[in-house]
C-alpha cells in the first residue's frame, strides 16, 4: 500500500537520485523552455536594436570591441531609437495601426453583436448549429480566407462583376488595395473572436431580467440599452480585446489587400527586416512596438485577471 | 417493564482508563492570515460514530481534512492506533474518505471505481476485483457494477462512494457532508442505512456535517464546533438538554434564553435575578456565586401552559397568546408576557383536548426547576 | 432587437463569414484562368495542384511541422497549466503565469523577429542549432501554440473536481499515479481539442515561420503567400477547396461522433 507498482518506483528512485523534486521537474519543463524560447529572445531583441547595421554576417556591430588597448569596450547606441523618434513615417504607423484596429474593431462589434445576441437567443439545437456555423471558417486557412476576399474586392472581382451586371454601376469600383480592404479583412478574420465571448456572456443573461424590464414598462428598446448592453459589457470588452489585439500587430492582411500607403506597424517591420536588412532599426521597431502596444494590453489583461480572481 | 442496560463497552468514553483509537493533541491549522482550526483536542474511541456539527466555515471540514492528510496541521499531533500521522500523506495513511461530491471517477465502472484502492494496496486483479464485488453486494449494487457513475442516481452514487472508501477496511472513515446531496426523503432512510453498515464492520466513521437533525440521528457523540474550536463534546441528549454555553443551545434545537444574575445561594435552593422573569427559584448548581452573570435556557416545550395558574409552581408567568402555528404532532405558541418578552414555547399534541389554548388567551406558564439550564458562558 | 432587425443582420453576417468561402470553392472548378470569369466546369486545376512539386512538398512540411509543433506544445502547455494550477507557491509562479499567457497577445512580427535573432545568437556563441530549418519552425510554433494549449488545460484543470484527485491520494495512489490514472484521462478531451487547435495554428501560420525557417524548409502557408502576392491563381482556389472540405467534414464527423458519445451516455 505504501507505493504503486515497480515502473513509478524506479522512475521516482531515478529522479530522487539526481537530487531533483518530482515537483521540481514537473515546473522546471515548461519554465525552462519558456525563459529560453520566449524571454531570452527578447533580450536579445533588445540587444541588437542597440547595434548598428554593417555589411557583415550577422549584418549588425557586435556588442563587445576590442579597443586598441585590449580592454572591453561595449557598443551600445540609441541612435537606432532616436531615428524611429524623429522619423515621421515610424510615428504614422504606429498611429495609423491603432486607428485602423480601433475602426476594425468596432465595425467587428457592430456586426458581431446581433449575431451574438441571436445566436444566445436560439432554441437548440439551432443554437449549437449556429455557433457551429460561426467558428468554422476559423478552422480553415486564415491566409486562404484572405485570398478569397481578393477575388471579391478585385477590380474585375466578384463583386464588381456583380454591380455592373446588375447595372448598379457602369465604372468598376477601387476596393482592392484600400485601407477599406484592410477593414474588411480585419472584421472577416476576427469575426469568430468578437461573437464567441460576446455569445458566452449573453447565454448567461438571466431571460427574467428582460421580463422584468418590459413588466416595469420598458420598451424592448430601451430594455436593450439600459439592461443587455450594460449587462454584457464583460463580453464586449473581451471581444474588442480579442480582435483589438492581433489587428495592432497584422501583417499578412494590409500586404495582401491593403495599398502601398496603407501604414501598419507590423507590414514596417517586416519590409525593414527583409527588404531593408536592417536588422537592428527593425529590433528597435519591435522594442518601441512592444512598449507602446503590448505592454498596456498586457497590463489591462492583468488587471482584469486580479479582478476576476478576487 | 425493565430498562435495557446500555452496556458500558459501547460507552468507553463515560470509563475514565479508557483507551482512545484516534487522538487527536492540540491541533491547529492556520492558512496565510486565518486560523482555520485552533487548537482543537480530541479523543474518538473504537467502533464510534462521530459527528462534527458546525456552520460552513468554521472548521470542520478542515478537521476533517487534516484528519484524512489533504492539510498539513501548522502545530499538534494526529495519533491513529498509536501512531502519529500529522505528517505522513494521504496515500499512505489507515484512513479513507468518502467526498461530498462523492469523487467518483467519471472514466472508470463502478467495479473500478471500487477495486481502485484495492489495486493501490498492491492486491492482484482478481481479488481486487472479488472483493469490490462483496463490497457492492452489501451495498446491493451488485447489478450496477459494470455502468459508469453518470449512469447512475445521486443515491446510488452515494453507496457506491461509500462502497469505495469502505473495501479498504480503513480503520478510520471520513465522512463529508455523506448525506448533504440526497434529498429528504432519502436522507432520512440512508441514515438508518449507513448506522447499520458502521455497525456492522465496525468502523469507526468521523461525520462531519451542518445538519443537526443528521447528527442527532447518526451520531454516538457529537462534537459542536464554532470559529475552529470544539465548543462541546457530548452524546446527542446531552448536547441538547445539558449544553454548556449559549452558543450550543442556541445552535441545537430552538431555545429561549434569560440574562441574570445569581441572587442568593442557599444549601438547598439558589435563586437567580432574571431580568425579563423576575425571580427564578432552583436547586442549587455547584460552581456559581452570588453576583455572578448567568444566562438561563429553557426549551420550548419544556414550557408547561395553562388557563389556571398552576398549583404550588414557584416559576409561573402571565401572558396572552399571540401566535400559534399548528405543526401536526405538536402546536407552536408564542406567548407575550406582562413585561413585553416574547416566549417560544411548544405543547405536543398527544393530549390535545377538545378546547386547545387560542389566539389572544390570557395564559400561564410555567417550567420545572430541571428544565431551567443555568449557563455560565 | 424584436422583429425584422434582428434576423436580417444575422443573415447579411451569415452570408458575409460565407460568401468568401463559398465563391472560392464554386471558382476553384472553374476553367478560365481568369479566377472570377465563368469559362465552364472543370477540374483541371486540381490536376496542375496534384503536379504542383513545390507546393506538395510545402503542404507535407507543413503537416509535420504541426504535428510535432501541437504535440510538444500539448506536453508543455499541459505541465504549465498543471503547475499553474495545482501547485500554489513556488519560486517563479508570477513569471511562469505571464510567460504562459503572453505569447497570447504577441504581435507575429515580434515573436518571429526576436526567435530568429535567438537562434542567430544561439548558434554564433553555442553551435547549435545549425541554421534555420524544420527544426527551428517548430521550436517556434511549439512556443506560441503551448500558450493556447495552456489556456484550455487551465481551464479544464479548474473546473474539474479536485477532489477526484483527493479521492485517489486517499485511495492509496502516489502523486505520479494520480496524474495518470485520474487527471490525465478526466481532462484529456480538453487536451484533445487543445492539440487540435495547436495543430490548426501551426499549420495557418505564416510570419512566425517566415522569420525562422531556412531554406529548403517552406511551409504551405509560404509557398502559397509568395503565389498569391502576384495575384489570384486558381490552383490556389483548388487547394482552398480541399482544404475547405476536409476541415468541414472532420468537424461534422467529430459532432457526430460527439452526439453519438452524449447519447450513448445518457
Amino acid at each position: 500500500m505504501i507505493t504503486g507498482s515497480a515502473p513509478w518506483r524506479g522512475t521516482a528512485w531515478a529522479v530522487g537520485k539526481l537530487g531533483l523534486s518530482g515537483r521540481t521537474l514537473v515546473i522546471a519543463i515548461p519554465m525552462l523552455w519558456l525563459l529560453v524560447f520566449f524571454l531570452a529572445p527578447f533580450f536579445v531583441l533588445g540587444r541588437i536594436s542597440l547595434a548598428e547595421a554593417i555589411i557583415a554576417r550577422p549584418p549588425y556591430t557586435p556588442m563587445f570591441e576590442r579597443g586598441p588597448d585590449g580592454s572591453l569596450e561595449i557598443i551600445a547606441s540609441l541612435e537606432n531609437y532616436r531615428f524611429l523618434l524623429t522619423d515621421a513615417l515610424y510615428r504614422n504607423a504606429y498611429l495609423s495601426s491603432i486607428r485602423i484596429a480601433a475602426v476594425s474593431t468596432i465595425f467587428a462589434l457592430l456586426i458581431g453583436y446581433p449575431m451574438a445576441y441571436f445566436i444566445a437567443r436560439a432554441p437548440e439545437p439551432r443554437r449549437s448549429l449556429l455557433l457551429l456555423l460561426v467558428i468554422l471558417p476559423f478552422w480553415t486557412s486564415f491566409l486562404l480566407r484572405v485570398y478569397a476576399w481578393m477575388g471579391f474586392l478585385r477590380t474585375n472581382g466578384v463583386i464588381n462583376n456583380m454591380l455592373m451586371g446588375m447595372g448598379v454601376i457602369d465604372q468598376p469600383l477601387v476596393m482592392m488595395q484600400t485601407d477599406f480592404a484592410v477593414y474588411i479583412g480585419i472584421v472577416y478574420t476576427y469575426l469568430p473572436f468578437m461573437i464567441l465571448p460576446l455569445y458566452a456572456n449573453l447565454t448567461k443573461l438571466d431571460g427574467a431580467l428582460l421580463e422584468a424590464a418590459s413588466d416595469l414598462g420598458a420598451s424592448p428598446v430601451v430594455t436593450f440599452f439600459t439592461v443587455t448592453l450594460p449587462l454584457s459589457l464583460p463580453g464586449i470588452v473581451a471581444g474588442s480585446m480579442l480582435v483589438f489585439i492581433p489587428a495592432i500587430g497584422e501583417y499578412v492582411i494590409p500586404a495582401l489587400l491593403g495599398g502601398p500607403d496603407t501604414l501598419m506597424i507590423g507590414r514596417v517591420l517586416w519590409d525593414e527586416f527583409f527588404g531593408s536588412r536592417d536588422w537592428p532599426v527593425a529590433s528597435a521597431v519591435a522594442i518601441v512596438m512592444l512598449v507602446l502596444v503590448v505592454a498596456p494590453i498586457m497590463w489591462l489583461q492583468s488587471v482584469q485577471n486580479r479582478r476576476g480572481a478576487d | 417493564m425493565q430498562k435495557p442496560a446500555i452496556a458500558a463497552d459501547t460507552r468507553p468514553w463515560l470509563s475514565a482508563g479508557a483507551q482512545p483509537f484516534i487522538s487527536v493533541q492540540g491541533l491547529v491549522k492556520q492558512f496565510a492570515d486565518f486560523t482555520a482550526v485552533s487548537d482543537v483536542d480530541l479523543d474518538i474511541y473504537k467502533g464510534e460514530l462521530f459527528c462534527l456539527l458546525g456552520e460552513s466555515g468554521c472548521g470542520k471540514s478542515t478537521l476533517l481534512r487534516m484528519l484524512a492528510g489533504f492539510e498539513i496541521p501548522t502545530q499538534g499531533r494526529i495519533v491513529i492506533d498509536g501512531e502519529d500521522m500529522a505528517r505522513v500523506p494521504p496515500d499512505r495513511r489507515p484512513t479513507n474518505m468518502m467526498f461530498q461530491s462523492y469523487a467518483l471517477f467519471p472514466h472508470m465502472s463502478v467495479e473500478k471505481n471500487v477495486a481502485y484502492g484495492l489495486l493501490r494496496e498492491g492486491l492482484g486483479k482478481r481479488e481486487a476485483y472479488a472483493r469490490a464485488g462483496e463490497m457492492l453486494k452489501m451495498v446491493k449494487l451488485e447489478k450496477l457494477a459494470r455502468r459508469k457513475p453518470d449512469q447512475l442516481s445521486g443515491g446510488q452514487r452515494q453507496r457506491v462512494a461509500l462502497a469505495r472508501a469502505l473495501v479498504k477496511r480503513p480503520k478510520l472513515l471520513l465522512l463529508d457532508e455523506p448525506l448533504g446531496a440526497l434529498d429528504k426523503k432519502l436522507r432520512e432512510e440512508t441514515q438508518f442505512e449507513l448506522i447499520k453498515i458502521q455497525e456492522s464492520l465496525g468502523v469507526t466513521f468521523i461525520v462531519v456535517t451542518h445538519d443537526q437533525d443528521e447528527a442527532m440521528t447518526l451520531a454516538t457523540r457529537i462534537g459542536v464546533m464554532k470559529d475552529g474550536i470544539i465548543k462541546q463534546i457530548g452524546e446527542p441528549h446531552e448536547i441538547y438538554e445539558r449544553p454548556n454555553s449559549r452558543f450550543v443551545a442556541d445552535f441545537i434545537g430552538t431555545v429561549n434564553l434569560f440574562d441574570g444574575k445569581v441572587d442568593a445561594v442557599a444549601p438547598d435552593l439558589m435563586r437567580i435575578e432574571t431580568a425579563e422573569l423576575g425571580p427564578v427559584l432552583l436547586p442549587p448548581q455547584t460552581g456559581l456565586t452570588r453576583g455572578q452573570q448567568v444566562w438561563g435556557a429553557v426549551r420550548p416545550e419544556r414550557f408547561a401552559l395553562s388557563r389556571q395558574k398552576p398549583d404550588g409552581a414557584h416559576n409561573a408567568w402571565r401572558g396572552v397568546v399571540e401566535d400559534l402555528g399548528y405543526i401536526g404532532h405538536m402546536t407552536q405558541y408564542r406567548i407575550r408576557l406582562e413585561n413585553g418578552r416574547l416566549i417560544r414555547a411548544s405543547q405536543s399534541n398527544r393530549l390535545r383536548d377538545e378546547d386547545p389554548i387560542s389566539w389572544d388567551e390570557p395564559v400561564w406558564i410555567s417550567v420545572q426547576p430541571a428544565a431551567f439550564r443555568v449557563l455560565t458562558e | 432587437m424584436r422583429g425584422w432587425f434582428l434576423p436580417v443582420a444575422v443573415l447579411l453576417g451569415f452570408i458575409f463569414l460565407y460568401a468568401p468561402i463559398i465563391s472560392l470553392v464554386v471558382f476553384s472548378f472553374n476553367d478560365s484562368r481568369l479566377v472570377t470569369v465563368w469559362g465552364g466546369f472543370s477540374t483541371r486545376w486540381y490536376g496542375e495542384l496534384l503536379n504542383d512539386r513545390q507546393i506538395m512538398g510545402a503542404a507535407w512540411v507543413s503537416l509535420k511541422v504541426a504535428f510535432f509543433s501541437a504535440t510538444l506544445a500539448t506536453v508543455i502547455g499541459t505541465l504549465g497549466a498543471f503547475v499553474l494550477t495545482r501547485f500554489s507557491r513556488f519560486t517563479g509562479r508570477l513569471l511562469l503565469t505571464g510567460m504562459i499567457t503572453a505569447p497570447l497577445v504577441m504581435p507575429e512580427v515580434i515573436t518571429g523577429l526576436s526567435l530568429l535573432l535567438l537562434f542567430i545568437s544561439m548558434e554564433l556563441t553555442l553551435g547549435w542549432p545549425a541554421g534555420r530549418g524544420m527544426v527551428t519552425v517548430i521550436i517556434a510554433h511549439t512556443t506560441f501554440c503551448a500558450a493556447f494549449v495552456a489556456v484550455i488545460a487551465q481551464s479544464r484543470l479548474r473546473s474539474m473536481d479536485e477532489s477526484l484527485e483527493e479521492a485517489a491520494r486517499d485511495l492509496g495512489a502516489g502523486p505520479v499515479r494520480v496524474f495518470f490514472d485520474v487527471t490525465l484521462p478526466v481532462i484529456a478531451p480538453a487536451l484533445v481539442s487543445g492539440w487540435l487547435l495547436a495543430f490548426t495554428l501551426s499549420l495557418d501560420d505564416l510570419v512566425i515561420a517566415s522569420f525562422v525557417t531556412g531554406p529548403g524548409a517552406s511551409t504551405l502557408p509560404m509557398v502559397i503567400f509568395s503565389k498569391v502576392r502576384l495575384g489570384v491563381s486558381p490552383d490556389v482556389n483548388a487547394l482552398a477547396t480541399i482544404i475547405i472540405g476536409f476541415v468541414f467534414v472532420a468537424v461534422l464527423a467529430a459532432g457526430w461522433l460527439m452526439r453519438k458519445q452524449m447519447s450513448k451516455g445518457l
